[in-house]
């Protein structure tokens, strides 16, 4: 115990005589670093946080030093997570490599696999994007299309990847994608799918950016026409690629926590209506009134609740009833704030662009928008709710 | 925040959790209904509820209390509500009891302290004057004599005031911006209790005051008359909360059960989608319930200054998910949901008025919106 104290009081000393002043939290999208081959700098801050994490194997401190890692024991890479969240230090770089592939490689991967990506994503030069969506592919995944033909050529054993994938976000700045594929179109859905790693510069991989409602996004299409993509990228055994994605899915809702840091920031209701509130007639400032109340508690019940089931969670409990709604509570609670502040703010919150708007008003449009898009992805509102009845309240299929 | 309960407070549970199921079944709430019940509730379970130490379980030492605390006392009110049970421990053991807490007079202190562990002579709260509780100035009016108060007014809606042997009445003095509390013998020349029957079946009394004389000592001597009475109501507004939790869990429960064994078109219809994603919504809804209620009960135990807030945000939502799902549990159950034979009547008729005792939606909403300053 006493062993672990002393181990976070070092690293908490190291956080604190390494992490430049202005490599804390708070931090906006347009200020992540994100590794890969497009790496680059704003500033000597960055890049020192950066070079100093890397050179530490912090960018995963629990991986073994061989492939990068700090080569910390579990417990300990714990600690330096925690500091580092304690301190309100930036992630040095995000990267899905880091976060969500690389756990499931050293588990399933095979050595070669683990040398050729664990290494170069933890020095910051490849980054990763995630090609699981079809676009006839969506709540009913392993219904996905995308076919790799296994054939052997001069070069060796391969796949060749005809097909494409939709709402891979930075699809247009990754260097490799990790991907479902079908391997067996004669077998039923998810039993012929293969989890295969592609090469984003390979020849005929194509990719195209998704303008949403709300105007651009990170959201983008890929195209495959005949990729070569080489056995030896193979994750898994063939036909296990259900298996290897689920094992990666258990790492979403860490990495989705630590990329809502660097996230779209998500505004205070109240103090973006008050000014409007104030305009509004009497009749509207008494209704809207009551139900800007009425969400800010509900905001305020999503967060107590949040902090029940952590707080049941370090004491062992069964969490997985109360756990099992907070997705679909909170992006809900996220879109129907937008759908009150339009209201509250009524015409100018439908501000498209223009100097007659302020930035906020844009921005509220904007994001009103955007968050149609947080109860589709990532597990519909109406998959949450067929997950709850079924696996909570024991209903049947 | 504590949102788990300590070895104490689970203790206390378990003990309460046997206790309720065993002598206070939903079939007690029946037959006492059946029976047209006095007192809304059977006083010999009361008395072993009094001998089991609840009605001062969440007392401070220095009251005599057992002093396990809220979170332990609101155990027993969601058990309350799970079985429907009908105890006179909101009105005695939480309203009376927090303000009497409050009173700085020792020789008021040690009048009536004892009575709050010894249970026979009940004390209620008689606040309200009409069907809405909404705070505005009270029409009950005690006027200052030479040897003690003159009383006068009528009150609505008291919780357990029908028994009762002493009431706390609340009445404008006049030069006095906050009302004043009195001791009252609902004995008393002038005093006049009758019963208001509600839907639930429970003990709800209306008090008419014509002139009653009380002694200089009945009023209450207290540092903040409006805070006092402001932290007891949020008190038992957590506790009803707690209250109105239990039941929704075992409602939502009752309804899961009975979709799956319900056939029709030669399925259960629980495997239907529709239906599905209803319960899938309404038990998001008693999950987010539990953690505001916790968190109210919480922020009594460690006196914090949000509690306010959070009772109010604890109220409101038990209100609202009161309202909706005893509606959608009749709707799924369809033909027997609306039969007296089967409980899930009772259940509706104590969840709306809970849902409208101690503040509506709109009341908690307003003030919550109030205490967050727009």
């Amino acid at each position: 115990m006493s062993d672990n104290n002393n181990f976070r009081a070092e690293v908490a000393a190291w956080l604190e005589a390494n992490c430049p002043t202005s490599m804390h939290r708070p931090i906006t999208a347009d200020e992540i670093v994100w590794g890969g081959s497009r790496l680059s700098f704003q500033n000597e801050d960055q890049r020192l946080w950066f070079e100093r994490c890397r050179d530490r194997g912090w960018f995963a401190p629990g991986w073994p030093k061989e492939y990068g890692g700090g080569g910390l024991a579990p417990k300990q890479a714990r600690i330096v997570e925690e500091e580092m969240v304690r301190l309100g230090c930036r992630q040095p770089q995000y990267n899905l490599g880091v976060w969500m592939l690389g756990p499931v490689l050293l588990e399933v991967g095979t050595e070669e696999q683990k040398r050729e990506h664990l290494i170069p994503m933890m020095r910051g030069q490849q980054r990763w994007c995630q090609g699981f969506s079809e676009p006839n592919a969506g709540s009913d995944l392993a219904s996905l299309k995308t076919s790799a033909k296994r054939v052997q050529d001069s070069e060796g054993e391969a796949y060749i990847v005809n097909g494409s994938k939709i709402w891979t976000s930075y699809g247009d700045q990754a260097d490799w994608m990790y991907a479902l594929v079908r391997t067996d179109a004669s077998a039923r859905k998810q039993q012929g799918i293969s989890f295969v790693l592609i090469d984003m510069h390979a020849p005929g991989v194509s990719v195209k950016p998704i303008e949403l409602i709300s105007g651009k996004s990170s959201f983008c299409e890929v195209f495959f026409d005949n990729v070569r993509v080489p056995l030896r990228q193979l994750v898994g055994p063939e036909g296990e690629g259900w298996a290897v994605a689920k094992k990666l899915l258990q790492h979403e809702r860490a990495a989705m926590s630590k990329f809502a840091e660097g996230g779209a920031p998500s505004h205070d209701a109240l103090a973006v209506a008050r000014p409007y509130l104030d305009e509004a007639s009497a009749p509207q400032a008494a209704v809207w009134r009551d139900r800007l109340a009425a969400q800010l508690m509900d905001a305020h019940a999503f967060a107590l609740t949040h902090q029940r089931v952590t707080a049941q969670a370090m004491a062992r409990q069964d969490v997985s009833g109360p756990a099992s709604i907070m997705k679909l509570v909170q992006t809900e609670q996220e879109v129907a704030k937008y759908e009150l502040l339009v209201q509250i703010m009524g015409l100018r919150g439908l501000s498209w662009e223009g100097e007659d708007f302020s930035q906020l008003e844009h921005d509220i449009c904007r994001q009103w928008l955007l968050t149609k898009t947080y109860t589709i992805g990532g597990g519909t509102s109406e998959v949450q709710l067929n997950i709850i009845a079924k696996r909570v309240l024991g209903l049947p299929a | 925040m504590g949102f788990l309960l300590n070895e104490e407070q689970t203790m206390l549970r378990e003990s309460a959790l046997a206790f309720i199921a065993e002598q206070s079944p939903v079939t007690q709430q029946r037959a006492l209904r059946d029976g047209a019940a006095p007192l809304g509730y059977n006083p010999a379970l009361w008395q072993q509820a009094v001998e089991l130490g609840w009605p001062i379980a969440a007392l401070p030492e220095n009251a005599g209390g057992l002093a396990v605390g809220y979170a332990g006392l609101g155990a027993i009110f969601d058990l309350m509500g799970r079985h429907l049970a009908a105890l006179p421990l909101l009105s005695h053991s939480v309203l009376a009891a927090e303000l009497l807490l409050q009173v700085s007079d020792a020789a008021q202190q040690a009048r009536w302290w004892p009575l709050l562990a010894a249970g026979d002579e009940r004390l209620a709260l008689a606040l309200d004057e009409s069907q809405q509780h909404w705070p505005r100035p009270l029409k009950a009016m005690a006027e200052r004599q030479a040897d003690g108060w003159l009383l006068q007014g009528e009150k609505a809606f008291i919780i357990d005031g029908m028994g009762a042997r002493w009431l706390i009445v609340a009445a404008q003095v006049a030069g006095e911006a906050a009302p004043a509390l009195f001791i009252v013998d609902s004995a008393a020349a002038g005093v006049a209790v009758t019963p208001l029957h509600l839907a639930d079946s429970r003990n709800h009394a209306r008090v008419t005051l014509q002139a009653v004389q009380l002694p200089a000592d009945a009023r209450l001597v207290l540092p903040d008359a409006a805070a006092a009475l402001d932290h007891a109501l949020d008190c038992a507004r957590s506790c009803l909360a707690a209250e109105a939790c239990g039941m929704a869990r075992e409602v939502l429960e009752r309804t899961v059960a009975y979709l799956k064994e319900r056939v029709q078109f030669d399925v259960a219809i629980g495997s239907f989608q529709a239906l599905q994603h209803r319960m899938a919504r309404l038990y998001c809804e008693v999950e987010m319930l539990d953690s505001c209620v916790r968190a109210a009960l919480a922020a009594i135990d460690t006196r914090s200054p949000e509690l306010p807030q959070l009772a109010s945000l604890a109220k409101a939502r038990a209100n609202d998910l009161c309202t909706t799902l005893l509606n959608e549990a009749v709707q799924l159950h369809g033909g027997i949901g609306v039969t007296d034979e089967f409980d899930l009547g009772l259940f509706l008729k104590r969840a709306r008025v809970i849902g409208q005792t101690l503040g509506d939606s709109l009341y908690h909403r307003e003030r919550y919106a109030r205490l967050k300053g727009f």
